[in-house]
């Protein structure tokens, strides 16, 4: 119950308003501190790194995020229907990372059909931080 | 009225009327273009990965079925909120080919078993039937992608305009 509780305030957290990248960053922190105590802050690095990391899905396709975002998230990517993605980055595109419910709704599918699980907040926070540092 | 003036109207009237077939204008009875249709949520999350699908170009059964499947739509996840999914299901459904008036939805819906419900257009009779004539290697070229691409060849589809005068071919 109390664990119901965290989600659906996290999630109204995360559905107040958020004009700018960072203050949907620092929501994110405050839902990771909150999940853990040991939370040590966001890394673009990971975040470059879990951008990139190809995996085997159970499909058998080797599978990350630069597959349809392409390698450099300045650059529009394609669905596998053929349909253009706006740029990843906010520097090639400042529309990214300014509605909350649209970016929880774009990690609640491509990290199941990436990583074929849910994403952690670390996760989350690490794969926006690299993006916004993206220049 | 004089003999001859009558024969000027009655030869202006058939080249009228033969100039408005040729264009198009009075093929197909109920007229072959779909109606224009419009909801904002269904504009909004069913073109963000693929061409928006007119939504008279498949009856209500597979539409349901569609809006029932989406954390597994084609092999991805295509989840929305419950509300976001009813109300976009239920446009469909009133929309949907078997509601339509249009030649093309009609035919459609008539190609299709009634104890089935396609959800790719492509794999439907009616589609197999209209475009015969292209070959899969067509289909696969860079520009098209697949047959899943209608707006590819057909720039008005998203509008619901199939009509073959305005078929282009990429290479």
């Amino acid at each position: 119950m109390n664990k119901i509780l965290l989600v659906a305030g996290v999630a109204a957290s995360l559905n107040a308003f958020a004009a700018t990248p960072q203050e949907l960053l620092r929501q994110y922190e405050a839902q990771a501190k909150q999940e853990n105590a040991a939370f040590a802050g966001f890394s673009a690095e990971r975040g470059a790194s879990f951008f990139r990391t190809e995996r085997q899905h159970s499909n058998g396709k080797q599978v990350s995020c630069a597959t349809c975002h392409t390698a450099d998230p300045r650059n529009q990517g394609k669905t596998r229907a053929n349909k253009v993605i706006e740029p990843l980055a906010p520097a090639a595109n400042p529309q990214r990372f300014t509605d909350p419910a649209k970016v929880e709704k774009w990690f609640g599918r491509n990290c199941k059909d990436v990583q074929e699980r849910a994403c952690t907040t670390q996760e989350k926070g690490d794969f926006i931080q690299y993006l916004v540092n993206v220049k | 009225m004089k003999k001859w003036m009558q024969f000027l109207i009655l030869i202006g009237s058939v080249t009228a009327t033969g100039t408005l077939l040729a264009s198009g204008g009075m093929e197909e009875g109920g007229g072959s273009s779909l109606p224009p249709v419009s909801n904002p949520k269904w504009k909004a999350e069913c073109s963000s990965c693929h061409m928006l699908y007119h939504p008279g170009l498949l009856p209500e059964r597979s539409w349901k079925k569609m809006m029932g499947g989406l954390d597994q739509h084609f092999g991805e996840n295509a989840s929305l909120d419950a509300q976001t999914t009813k109300e976009i299901e239920q446009f469909l459904a009133a929309n949907s080919a078997d509601r339509q008036t249009s030649r093309r939805s009609q035919r459609m819906v008539k190609s299709i078993p009634v104890d089935s419900a396609p959800l790719r257009i492509s794999e439907t009779k009616y589609f197999a039937a209209k475009h015969d004539e292209i070959s899969a290697a067509t289909f696969k070229r860079k520009s098209i992608g697949s047959a899943a691409n209608c707006a590819a060849c057909h720039k008005g589809a998203e509008q619901g305009n199939f009509s073959e005068s305005q078929v282009k071919i990429p290479r």
